[in-house]
C-alpha cells in the first residue's frame, strides 16, 4: 500500500514524464483533443442546422450509386460507402500491426504494414474522389442541391454544403495521414528509427491515423445512416 | 517497450547534460540563429514581447484616433487628412468607414496579438522552462514556428490596413451577415478575407505554442518539482495553454464555414437576406446565430486565456514582494482549475438577447455567476497575502496591486452583466465596454506590466528605471479609472457602443463633455505608455546593471541561473527542487529558494 503511494508520487515529482510518455506523444494526444473539438464543432453545427430545418434529403436515395453501375440496374443504397468504411477500418488494423512490429524492432513488418495502410488510405481517398465526382455530375456542389427532401418538398442547400465541407475536411485529414505514413515509410526504409533504437514515431503517426478513422465513424453515422 | 533511456534521449534537453555541451553549442551561433530564427525560449519570449509591443502601439493609436472622433465629433483636424489620407480622415474628420475599421482592428489586435500572443506568448515562453527547471521547451523548433506563424498573422493583419477598401470593419467578433457578405460594407471585402487569413495563421501559432507549453510543464520538470511545488505562474500558464488548445479549434471551424459562405456560395450563416443595391439574396436555411455560438465558444475561454497568465504572475509577484507565502496555494490552483472548466460553460451569456431560449439563458446565468466563487477566492487570497506583509512597493508590486484593484472593480460589474434580465438593458452599451476593458483589458495589461517590471532583470540583466515606473503606474491606473468609470454611467443611461457620432442623438447630446474628457484622458494615458516604451528600450542598453543573481530575493528557479543565462539556462546541472516556491519568512529566514534542501529541524509548511 505504502509502496504504491511512493511510486505514484515519484511519477509526478519531476525529473521524468508522469505518464511514461515522451513529450511528442503528449503533444499528439493534446493535438488530437484539439482536432476533436474542430470536428465536434463542425458536426454540432451540422446537427443544429439539420434540426432547425423541416426536411432533409434521404441518404439511401442520394448515396445509392457505385462505379461501373449498369444503366437501369437496381439502386444499392450505402453499399459503396460501406466498402469505403470497411477499407478505412482495415487500414487501422494494418496500422496497429505496423506499430506492433515497431515495438518488436521488426523493420520488415513495419514496412509491410505501413505500405498496406497507405494503400488503404489511398483507396479510401480514391473512393471519396469518385463519390464527389459522381455527386457533382448529378448537380450537387457547395451552394447547389439537386436533391429534394425525403418527403418530396424543396430542400435547402445545407445538405450539400455540410456534406462537402465536413467530408472534405475529413478527406484532407486522411490525405495528411497518408502523407505522414509515406514519410514514416521513407524514414523506416532509411533506417532512421533503427538508428534511434525505437519506432515511437510510428506510434504517433498511428495515433493520428486511428483518430482520423474514428472521426469517419461519426461522419459516416451522421451523414449516411441517420 | 519504452525505457527510461529512450525517454531521456533528447540531446540538449535531457536532464543530465553537462556544461561542455552548451559551450560547444554557442560556437556556431550566428546573428540569424540567435536573434531571428532563434530556438532559445528566452529569445522567442522577447520576440513575442516586442512584437506585442508594436501591436500595442498600433492598437492603442487606433483607439486614440477613434476617441478623437467620439470626443470631438464636430471639430476638424486637417492634419489628420494629410497624415492618413482621404479614406481615413476626409476633411479632417475620421470617416464612418474608418471609424468602424479602427474599432474592429483595435479590438482584434489588442485581444489576440497583444493580450494573447504578447502576454502568454511572452511569459509562457520565458517562465515555463526557467521556473520548472528545464533547458528549453519540449520542442524548440515548434516554439520557433509558433512565433513565426504569429509574425505572419501580424503581417497579413497589417496588410489589411492598407488595402483599398480598408480593413475589416464589422467588429472584432466578426458576426455574419456583415462578415459574410462582401457587399455589406467596404471592410467586408478584401479586408475580411485578410482578417480571416490572419486569424487562421494566429490559430496555428497558438496551437503550436500551446501544445509545447503543456508538454513542457507535464514532462520537463526538474527532479523534485512536483506539480504542487510549481509556482502559480506555471499553473496559470498551463491552464491557459489547455484553454487555448481546446477552444481555438472551434473558432477555426467557425472561420472555415465563414470562408465557404463568403467564397463558395454556401448558406451556413445566411438566410433570407436583402442587401441594398443588390436585392434579395438566394441564401436560405442558414443561421447567423450559429456563428455566434462557435465564436463565443472560443471567445469566452479567450477572456481567461488573457486573464489567467496575469493572475499567475500577480500571485507570484504579490508573494515575493510581501515577503510572505501566497495565501491558500491549493485554493489558488483549485480556483484556476474551476475557472478553466467554467470558461467553457458560459459562452451564451454573450448571446442573451439573440433570441436565446430564456430557460437556457437562466442556466447560463447560473453558470456565469458561479465564476464569482473562484474569482472571489483568488481576490481574498491576494488580499490575505498582502495582509501584514512587509511590502516592498517595487513598480512590479504596484502593478500587481493595481491588477487586484481593477479585477475587483471589473469583476463586480460582471455580476451585473451575467444576469440575463439586466442584460436586456445593458447589452451593447458603454457599460459592457467599461466592464470588459477594466476586467480583461486594463487588468491583464497591468499583469503584463507587472511581469515585465519583475522579470526585466532576468530578461536583459538590467533594471528598468523605477521613477519612470512609478509615473507609468500612477498615470495608468488613475487614467484607466478616469476613462472607464464614467463609461459605466453612460452605459446605464443607455448609450450604445459602436456609434459613430453621439452629437446626432437628442438623448446623448448631454454626453458631449464627458466624451471629450474621456478622449483627452485616453490620449494622455497613451502618451504615458510611450514613456514606458522609452524606459524599456533605454534600459535594455543603458539601464542599471543587475549585479546579483537574485535581485528580488525570490525563491523560484529562474533566479538560480546566471545573470545572463545562455541557451540551456544553467551552466552546470539543473538544480534539484526540495520545497514549494513560497517559503518566505519561514523559521526566521526571510526566504528559502526552492533548490535549498530541507534542514533537519525544519518545520513542514
Amino acid at each position: 500500500m505504502s509502496t504504491t503511494a511512493v511510486h505514484n508520487t515519484k511519477w509526478w515529482s519531476g525529473g521524468k514524464s508522469p505518464f511514461n510518455l515522451e513529450y511528442g506523444k503528449v503533444m499528439m494526444w493534446y493535438f488530437l483533443m484539439s482536432d476533436a473539438f474542430t470536428f465536434g464543432a463542425f458536426l454540432i453545427a451540422y446537427g443544429t442546422s439539420r434540426f432547425a430545418t423541416n426536411g432533409w434529403p434521404d441518404p439511401n436515395h442520394v448515396f445509392s450509386s457505385y462505379p461501373f453501375k449498369a444503366e437501369g440496374s437496381a439502386a444499392a443504397p450505402l453499399v459503396f460507402v460501406s466498402f469505403m468504411t470497411f477499407v478505412l477500418i482495415v487500414s487501422s488494423v494494418t496500422m496497429v500491426l505496423a506499430v506492433q512490429a515497431g515495438h518488436h524492432q521488426d523493420k520488415k513488418g513495419v514496412v509491410r504494414n505501413l505500405i498496406l495502410t497507405i494503400i488503404g488510405g489511398a483507396i479510401f481517398l480514391g473512393c471519396q474522389a469518385w463519390e464527389w465526382t459522381h455527386l457533382h455530375a448529378e448537380g450537387a456542389w457547395w451552394g447547389l442541391n439537386p436533391f429534394t427532401n425525403a418527403d418530396g418538398t424543396h430542400a435547402t442547400t445545407n445538405f450539400t454544403n455540410f456534406f462537402f465541407t465536413i467530408t472534405g475536411f475529413h478527406g484532407f485529414h486522411v490525405f495528411s495521414g497518408v502523407i505522414i505514413n509515406i514519410v514514416m515509410l521513407i524514414m523506416t526504409l532509411n533506417n532512421t528509427f533503427e538508428k534511434k533504437g525505437h519506432y515511437l514515431m510510428i506510434e504517433k503517426a498511428g495515433l493520428y491515423w486511428h483518430f482520423v478513422d474514428l472521426v469517419w465513424v461519426f461522419v459516416f453515422t451522421l451523414f449516411y445512416l441517420v | 517497450m519504452i525505457t527510461e533511456a529512450v525517454l531521456h534521449n533528447h540531446d540538449v534537453r535531457g536532464h543530465d547534460v553537462h556544461s561542455e555541451d552548451h559551450h560547444e553549442h554557442h560556437h556556431h551561433e550566428t546573428f540569424i540563429s540567435k536573434y531571428v530564427f532563434s530556438m532559445d525560449h528566452k529569445m522567442i519570449a522577447k520576440q513575442f514581447l516586442i512584437t506585442g509591443m508594436v501591436w500595442a502601439i498600433v492598437g492603442g493609436l487606433m483607439s486614440v484616433l477613434f476617441r478623437l472622433q467620439l470626443g470631438y465629433p464636430n471639430e476638424s483636424f486637417p492634419w489628420l487628412e494629410d497624415l492618413l489620407g482621404k479614406w481615413w480622415a476626409e476633411k479632417g474628420h475620421i470617416t464612418p468607414q474608418a471609424y468602424y475599421a479602427l474599432v474592429t482592428t483595435h479590438g482584434t489586435v489588442l485581444v489576440f496579438f497583444v493580450l494573447t500572443a504578447g502576454l502568454s506568448g511572452t511569459f509562457a515562453n520565458f517562465l515555463i522552462p526557467l521556473q520548472i527547471g528545464a533547458r528549453d521547451m519540449a520542442s524548440p523548433f515548434m516554439n520557433m514556428l509558433s512565433y513565426w506563424f504569429f509574425f505572419l498573422a501580424g503581417v497579413v493583419m497589417m496588410c489589411s490596413i492598407f488595402v483599398e477598401n480598408g480593413p475589416f470593419s464589422g467588429g472584432w467578433t466578426a458576426y455574419p451577415p456583415l462578415s459574410a457578405l462582401g457587399d455589406a460594407s467596404p471592410g467586408s471585402k478584401t479586408g475580411m478575407d485578410l482578417w480571416l487569413t490572419s486569424m487562421s495563421l494566429f490559430i496555428i501559432s497558438s496551437l503550436l505554442g500551446g501544445l509545447n507549453y503543456i508538454a513542457t510543464v507535464l514532462n520537463m520538470r526538474t527532479k523534485g518539482m512536483s506539480m504542487t511545488r510549481l509556482p502559480l505562474t506555471i499553473w496559470a500558464l498551463f491552464f491557459t495553454a489547455v484553454l487555448g488548445v481546446l477552444s481555438f479549434p472551434v473558432l477555426l471551424s467557425g472561420c472555415v464555414l465563414l470562408i465557404f459562405d463568403r467564397n463558395f456560395g454556401t448558406s451556413f450563416y445566411l438566410s433570407d437576406l436583402f442587401v441594398n443595391g443588390v436585392g434579395a439574396l438566394p441564401n436560405e436555411g442558414g443561421s447567423a446565430i450559429l456563428f455566434q455560438h462557435l465564436f463565443w465558444f472560443l471567445g469566452h475561454p479567450e477572456v481567461y486565456i488573457i486573464l489567467l497568465p496575469a493572475m499567475g504572475m500577480v500571485s507570484e509577484i504579490l508573494s515575493v514582494n510581501s515577503r510572505k507565502p501566497i495565501f491558500g496555494y491549493m485554493a489558488m490552483v483549485g480556483s484556476l482549475f474551476a475557472i478553466a472548466i467554467l470558461a467553457f460553460l458560459v459562452w451564451a451569456h454573450h448571446m442573451f438577447v439573440t433570441g436565446l431560449n430564456p430557460f437556457l439563458g437562466s442556466v447560463f446565468v447560473l453558470l456565469t455567476l458561479l465564476i464569482a466563487v473562484p474569482s472571489a477566492i483568488k481576490v481574498f487570497n491576494w488580499l490575505t497575502t498582502l495582509w501584514k506583509g512587509s511590502i516592498r512597493f517595487t513598480p512590479a508590486m504596484m502593478f500587481a496591486i493595481g491588477f487586484v484593484s481593477l479585477f475587483i472593480s471589473g469583476g463586480l460589474t460582471g455580476i451585473w452583466l451575467g444576469n440575463s434580465a439586466l442584460d436586456i438593458h445593458l447589452h451593447d452599451t458603454y457599460f459592457v465596454v467599461a466592464h470588459f476593458h477594466i476586467v480583461m483589458g486594463v487588468a491583464s495589461m497591468f499583469g503584463m506590466f507587472a511581469g515585465i517590471y519583475h522579470w526585466f532583470p532576468k530578461m536583459y540583466g538590467k533594471y528598468l528605471n523605477n521613477t519612470l515606473g512609478y509615473i507609468h503606474f500612477w498615470a495608468t491606473i488613475v487614467g484607466a479609472y478616469l476613462i472607464f468609470w464614467p463609461m459605466h454611467y453612460q452605459g446605464l443611461a443607455g448609450m450604445p457602443r459602436r456609434y459613430y457620432d453621439f452629437s446626432n442623438w437628442e438623448s446623448f447630446k448631454d454626453s458631449a463633455s464627458i466624451n471629450a474628457f474621456l478622449s483627452t484622458i485616453a490620449m494622455i494615458v497613451f502618451m504615458v505608455q510611450l514613456l514606458f516604451l522609452f524606459n524599456f528600450f533605454y534600459s535594455i542598453f543603458k539601464g542599471r546593471k543587475v549585479t546579483t543573481k537574485n535581485p528580488w530575493e525570490s525563491n523560484t528557479l529562474e533566479w538560480t541561473t546566471p545573470i545572463n543565462p545562455g541557451h540551456g539556462n544553467w551552466p552546470g546541472e539543473i538544480p534539484e527542487v526540495h520545497r514549494w516556491a513560497y517559503d518566505y519568512g519561514k523559521d526566521g529566514k526571510e526566504f528559502i529558494p526552492q533548490d535549498v534542501p530541507l534542514g533537519h529541524d525544519e518545520s513542514q509548511h
